[in-house]
């Protein structure tokens, strides 16, 4: 099972042959992932990475049956590569590209409503279900297929409590990057949805940080609906200067209501267990574990 | 990206918002000469920082004459402004704006904003002016928020629902709309994210004058605008942080003695936190985006390796696919090699092509301690700033 991608997926890349396309498509190749298309206009026709190029995104699906896509296209086309796939119907969408002009991510979320599509990202790593699926560029080798499902919004800091879960002995059931930027696809509350409703999840890591307001939107779900299976919770920047913005174009800390010590206030009264420190994640999980198995 | 006062309201002319009759001096001559073309006995003559909180900082100054505003001027230009928004280094004044006095009959607040969590816009409106971040703080419903989308406002009427809330009727109701209409377009048209005018004045004539502006410009659209990127201001933001920026990696200054080198804005943020936690004081936040290429983060480095102050360099790396380990302790050499600094550096490198990037370091020569996890690297680190080795 898992959430979002598996054995049955079927991936198509849009900006394939550039040379970001290239190198990460190839990469999730040797991973293992299904890739049976690639879109990029005017090189229809062609094959690369012995993959089938298409002009067009609705032709490739046709062809192939792709059922989730991997978005490597540069910003300024980037918006418009997303709408071809919702018009599409193009079940997941993954989006790689960062520094998408955020009133085209506007125009992206007014295409989505409704639609049968749904959005990973902009600016995120990517979806890994280990061992069997990899959709994105996230570091792959500490990577080990298990129970935690874990979820956040950025990069390298998700490849660091991967690899303290699985030294903890905690394989992952699906990790996935909600992504950096402000307007994006799907938030914690989905994420947490989808694991809650997989039997291949017992547990789940929620990586936070300052600014936006993913952390407290996933408090009031867990307040609403339960921890129906633990939640252990990081929320990175602290010690982030005020009125600063860090990192992340959602990381505004001047916002109201947006900094750490309150979303780790609401998340802990929902129910999370908080990590006292990011080195310290992967114990967290593996005592929490340990007593529910009690 | 975010315009001056007087660049804010010009491009909102353009959108039919008026502001008052006024002008931009760099000099006290100028300042005089613009208070003569307005021809008016009430004068501001306003410091041109990007931070709010100007009035309450003294940055803003009545004059009753052209002689007062020179004065004026004289006492604003070049000083130091620090308000409640500039941190404590504060923003040298280089402009002042000299505009009419306009007497208001009342004050509203309206802005438009973006809604991350809708995926769209936000129009917030209120009554008042002056110290609403104050009032909003005390009473949430002090402003009062409409939804938009790309094409105007998600349900037709909210507009003119708000009007009525906030006892505006008739002609007066049309006009506020055609202002928040003109605010929408510049919004879109400009890549907007942040259009805020306060306080917005109705006079005695009936008219909406917007007394102050911000605009603040997605710096990801810029490539759209070569017009407004041009309007960038550079003595406004650190230069350090500029020239790290030019790199492809975010920096802020901070005032501590532990140089800090990270990839990713997560990992940066929790590696403060732990430098924190354990005692330590970081020179710097550093957050290297994935299209930094190895000359880039030298040059990133090189900007910590600048800093007098620091005493050991913490390099906290987990290498992705976009940027593998020896990506990054490759530019760490070429840094160190163009500084010619000596200054112990410890390191927790893993993740892609962590035996490559192992490989590279032994080829360097500064003094390195390795570490196999992040809190070992952070602890030692801060003993090391402390004379503990």
């Amino acid at each position: 099972m898992a959430i979002l991608v598996d054995q049955t997926t079927r991936l198509l890349c849009q900006g394939m042959t550039g040379w970001a396309g290239t190198y990460h498509t190839n990469r999730m190749i040797q991973y293992g992932t299904n890739v049976v298309a690639g879109v990029t206009p005017g090189k229809g026709g062609r094959s690369h990475l012995d993959v089938p190029v298409f002009d067009r995104l609705a032709e490739a699906m046709a062809a192939t049956g792709a059922n989730a896509s991997a978005v490597f296209v540069p910003p300024d086309r980037c918006g418009s590569a997303i709408i071809e796939a919702i018009e599409a119907e193009m079940p997941l969408v993954v989006v790689v590209t960062e520094r998408i002009p955020v009133l085209d991510m506007v125009r992206v979320r007014e295409a989505l409503a409704g639609s049968r599509t749904r959005l990973v990202g902009p600016n995120s790593q990517g979806v890994l279900t280990p061992g069997v699926c990899q959709i994105g560029v996230m570091a792959t080798d500490r990577a080990r297929p298990g129970s935690i499902g874990v979820m956040s919004r950025s990069a390298s800091l998700t490849s660091e409590i991967v690899s303290q879960l699985t030294a903890a002995g905690l394989g992952q059931s699906t990790t996935v990057g909600i992504g950096g930027d402000a307007v994006h696809g799907i938030g914690f509350v989905e994420c947490l949805d989808m694991f809650f409703a997989d039997p291949r999840t017992d547990a789940v890591v929620l990586i936070g940080e300052i600014g936006g307001n993913e952390e407290e939107e996933a408090a009031r779900y867990l307040k609403a609906v339960g921890t129906k299976k633990p939640v252990v919770a990081l929320i990175a920047g602290r010690h982030a200067p005020p009125q600063r913005r860090m990192g992340h174009a959602g990381t505004l800390t001047a916002q109201a209501g947006a900094d750490a010590d309150g979303k780790l206030e609401q998340l802990r009264r929902a129910g999370v267990v908080i990590a006292p420190s990011a080195h310290l994640v992967g114990v967290t999980m593996r005592e929490v574990v340990a007593k529910r198995a009690a | 990206m975010e315009l001056h006062e007087f660049q804010a309201k010009s491009l909102l002319s353009r959108y039919a918002i008026a502001s008052p009759k006024g002008q931009v001096a760099l000099t006290p001559d100028e300042a005089e000469l613009a208070a003569r073309d307005c021809g008016s006995r009430a004068l501001f003559v306003k410091a041109q920082v990007q931070a709010g909180d100007r009035a309450q900082a003294g940055g803003v100054i009545r004059a009753a004459s052209a002689a007062e505003t020179r004065l004026a001027a004289a006492q604003l230009l070049g000083r130091k402004l620090v308000t409640a928004q500039t941190g404590r280094r504060g923003h040298t004044i280089k402009r002042v704006l000299v505009e009419t006095g306009v007497a208001a009959v009342r004050e509203f607040y309206v802005a438009m904003r973006i809604d991350a969590l809708a995926g769209g816009l936000e129009l917030l409106a209120g009554t008042g002016g002056t110290g609403i971040e104050a009032r909003a703080a005390a009473l949430p419903s002090a402003i009062e928020s409409v939804p938009f989308g790309l094409a105007g406002e998600r349900h037709p009427g909210d507009t003119m629902k708000l009007c009525e809330r906030i006892g505006l009727a008739g002609d007066t109701a049309d006009k506020f709309r055609a202002v928040v209409d003109s605010i929408h377009r510049a919004f879109v048209d400009n890549d907007a994210s942040l259009i805020e005018i306060n306080p917005l004045a109705l006079t005695g004539d009936g008219e909406f004058v917007a007394l102050d502006a911000k605009l603040v410009l997605d710096d990801n659209a810029l490539f759209r605008h070569p017009d407004l990127a041009a309007l960038r201001d550079d003595d406004v933001v650190d230069e350090i942080e500029l020239e790290a920026q030019r790199h492809q990696i975010n920096f802020v200054q901070m005032d501590g003695d532990i140089g800090v080198v990270v990839n990713g804005a997560g990992l940066g943020l929790a590696t403060l936190d732990m430098l924190r936690a354990a005692g330590g004081s970081p020179a710097n936040f550093m957050d290297i985006r994935t299209t930094a290429k190895s000359l880039d983060i030298a040059h990133g480095i090189g900007l910590v390796l600048d800093k007098p102050h620091i005493k050991v360099l913490l390099v906290n790396v987990f290498g992705g696919g976009m940027q593998p380990c020896d990506t990054i302790i490759e530019g760490l050499g070429i840094a160190f090699r163009r500084k010619g600094r000596v200054l112990p550096v410890v390191l927790r490198v893993t993740g892609n092509n962590e035996q490559l990037a192992r490989l590279r370091l032994a080829n360097f020569n500064f003094p390195k301690i390795e570490c196999s996890d992040m809190w070992q690297a952070v602890e030692r680190a801060v003993a090391i700033a402390r004379g503990r080795t």
